[in-house]
């Protein structure tokens, strides 16, 4: 298709980047602020010749979602809080059985049924460490319409690159805010699909990784017949509580997505050159402290941004150089602290300072402002 | 009106709490009032004797924050599994459970065939609007074939339950399905199943102008109420044979009526003898 451009929401917009990314399936469970992606995927996806099924539940969708992505179709899910909670024993399974899948989590008021329709970015710990065991995940925090789109097109080329679920993390603000976004022309998209299995079904081993650590991926209906189970298995795909197994898988699991965290960490550097005062931030907050920093800036306080567009690996590297760069960082997130901690862990000793709002209102461009004038004055 | 020239409901309602949040039109209020006339019935003057459990939805904002009563306002789907745990704990409480029809039947769906199986002592009473009401009016479990919702916008490919015959199925003790049309059989029906041991349920038929009537196109809710009521009302005893619930063809009336032994009797049978080693 040629470009499009539309003046919609980011909920819409996402659900056009999957549409873009070659998203054939959606199973999903109305909940708010995510619903209006379901609905533009009921919509849509009966004309681009996909399937929408509404579940019974989210247990059901991200299951379902599972099982589709085992037979090569692209597939995805869209929920918020409460609905991702009810996720997260099959997030596991996705991650054992290396499953490519996208879920996009649309951030609302928590704990619990909290606030439904007003923002939160509470769920960035829970997207990383959600699910028992020891696992990696990537996560992708967009700030605009236009990311959205963009990000969850990208969800889905690293979804089936490194074969993970990605979570596309979304506050309600960004979810909910209408922008202009303009959809591109098809042949300048990069859509990726996933490596798959050649060569004899005999000796066949779908969990045997080459060098780049991601096993080829056979398709469930083809000739391979074989087996994947959440427990923990061998190459061959079979049960075995040998420790040796357990301890490369594990590690393997991990390893494919901290090996490539270059490859898929996303940052943008704001006005950072001369900084001494830099604002971490994501999702909406990073818009308000934007426009904080170009005030200080005409104020003559030297403050820059490093946005997180992704969370998930966390970007330890860029945190520590920025720690070496600067004189202090505040870390303005619409929860309690929880980038927070990650930054203090990586960028010590340089002051940290949070700045936190746990709030359906993200923090306000003055209210940085005031905060970037009170650690000038320190 | 009581005495204090005061509607008979307001006793049982915390008054601090009004308006509700329905929208106008809505049945939940007739609902609302069909139960109380069979608690008033049942000679209650407040609601001391019961606990009120609910889950996610506009029905389950029947109970929470309104009546004037200990009432838990749960998570989506499970009010029926926290129910239990309060069942079991405090049994002399009438406890009863007031949820919408995709709560109790799609993400609760379980817990109701459960519970019914069990044949634990609990009323749940069911805002049946054949839709997602306080999400916007997606499809649900009992949502008819061929309707149009925001999530079926080129009409729905499924099958609806007859939520009715399925907990009868169960094996609940009392069933019963009437609308808000029919306000004075449901009241009689809800006495009956709050004074019934063992699992009862009250499909009540209620009408969503909002999220459901606007874009199936069933009207206003004068319309849906001319509807309901000439739903055909089923004869005492008469066979259930297997049915699919269509606009026209939802049958009303009495679903289960038998004294099968209930949960909490079938553990002390079990378990009670127990007691005196211990
Ligand atoms: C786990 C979870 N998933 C989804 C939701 C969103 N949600 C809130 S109410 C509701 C639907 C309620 O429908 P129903 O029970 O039929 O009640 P109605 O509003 O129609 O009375 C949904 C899906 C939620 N709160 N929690
Ligand atoms: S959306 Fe429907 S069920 Fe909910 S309050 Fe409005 S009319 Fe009632
Ligand atoms: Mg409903």
């Amino acid at each position: 298709m040629p470009e499009r451009i539309m003046f919609t929401m980011g909920d819409i917009a996402s659900a056009e980047g999957a549409l873009s990314a070659g998203c054939k399936y959606f199973g999903g469970y109305p909940i708010t602020p995510a619903t209006e992606i379901a609905e533009w995927m009921a919509l849509r996806m009966p004309e681009v010749g996909g399937s929408f099924v509404q579940y019974e539940d989210e247990i059901a969708s991200i299951t379902s979602v599972i099982g589709a992505s085992w037979t090569g179709v692209k597939s995805m899910t869209a929920t918020s809080g409460p609905g991702v909670s009810l996720m997260l024993e099959a997030i596991g399974l996705a991650v054992m059985t290396e499953t490519p899948l996208v879920l996009v989590n649309i951030m609302r008021g928590g704990p619990s049924t909290g606030q439904p329709t007003r923002g939160q970015q509470g769920d960035v710990m829970q997207a990383k460490w959600g699910s028992h065991g020891d696992y990696q995940i990537i996560a992708l925090t967009p700030a605009s319409v236009q990311e959205m789109f963009d990000q969850t097109v990208q969800a889905f080329n690293l979804s089936e690159r490194y074969r993970v679920p990605v979570f596309v993390l979304a506050d309600e603000t960004v979810g909910h805010m209408r922008e202009r976004l303009v959809i591109p022309d098809e042949k300048d998209l990069k859509i990726e699909y996933r490596k798959l299995a050649t060569g004899d079904p005999a000796d066949f081993l779908p969990f045997k990784p080459d060098d780049d650590l991601i096993p080829p991926m056979a398709l469930l209906g083809s000739k391979y017949q074989f087996y994947a189970t959440g427990l923990t298995h061998d190459y061959r795909g079979y049960p075995t509580d040998k420790e040796d197994v357990q301890l490369e898988l594990v590690a393997r699991l991990n390893n494919k997505i901290l090996h490539n965290a270059d490859k898929i960490i996303d940052l943008e550097r704001f006005m950072l050159d001369d900084a001494e005062i830099a604002v971490v931030a994501y999702g909406t907050p990073s818009r308000s402290a934007r426009k904080a920093i170009k005030e200080a800036r005409e104020a003559g306080i030297k403050a820059g941004m490093l946005r997180l567009k992704t969370v998930w690996p966390f970007p330890e590297d860029a945190l520590a150089d920025l720690a070496s760069e600067v004189k202090h960082i505040i870390v303005a997130e619409q929860n309690f602290g929880q980038v927070y901690y990650m930054v203090k862990a990586a960028a010590a000793p340089t002051p940290i300072h949070l700045m936190a709002k746990p709030a359906g209102m993200p923090q306000l461009p003055h209210e940085i402002l005031d905060k970037i004038r009170e650690i000038d004055s320190l | 009106m009581n005495p204090a020239g005061k509607h008979f409901a307001l006793q049982y309602l915390r008054e601090e709490t009004l308006q509700s949040p329905f929208c106008p039109g809505c049945g939940n209020g007739i609902i609302t009032n069909c139960f109380f006339k069979a608690v008033s019935d049942l000679g209650h003057d407040d609601l001391s004797k019961f606990a009120f459990v609910s889950g996610i939805g506009c029905g389950a904002w029947i109970p929470s924050p309104h009546f004037r009563a200990d009432t838990l306002h749960t998570t989506h789907g499970r009010a029926i599994a926290f129910a239990t745990g309060l069942k079991f704990a405090r049994p002399e409480l009438e406890v009863v459970v007031i949820s919408g029809d995709g709560d109790l039947a799609a993400i609760g769906g379980n817990h109701l065939i459960h519970a019914a199986r069990r044949n634990i002592d609990l009323t749940v009473i069911c805002s049946n609007n054949f839709i997602y009401g306080m999400t916007g009016g997606q499809v649900g479990p009992t949502t008819f074939y061929g309707d149009r919702t925001s999530t079926t916008p080129y009409g729905n490919p499924e099958r609806p339950f007859d939520l009715s015959r399925l907990v009868a199925a169960a094996g609940a003790n009392y069933v019963a399905r009437w609308t808000t049309a029919h306000p004075n059989q449901a009241a009689r029906s809800m006495k009956t199943a709050l004074e019934r041991k063992g699992f009862t349920f009250i499909e009540m038929v209620s009408q969503c102008p909002t999220a459901y009537g606007r874009r199936a196109k069933t009207g206003d809710s004068t319309e849906m109420l001319k509807w309901f009521k000439n739903l055909p009302v089923r004869k005492k005893g008469e066979a259930i044979e297997h049915t699919v619930p269509t606009h026209q063809g939802m049958d009303l009336g009495v679903f289960a009526d038998r004294h099968e032994p209930e949960f909490t009797e079938a553990m002390e049978q079990t378990f009670g003898q127990l007691g005196e080693i211990r």
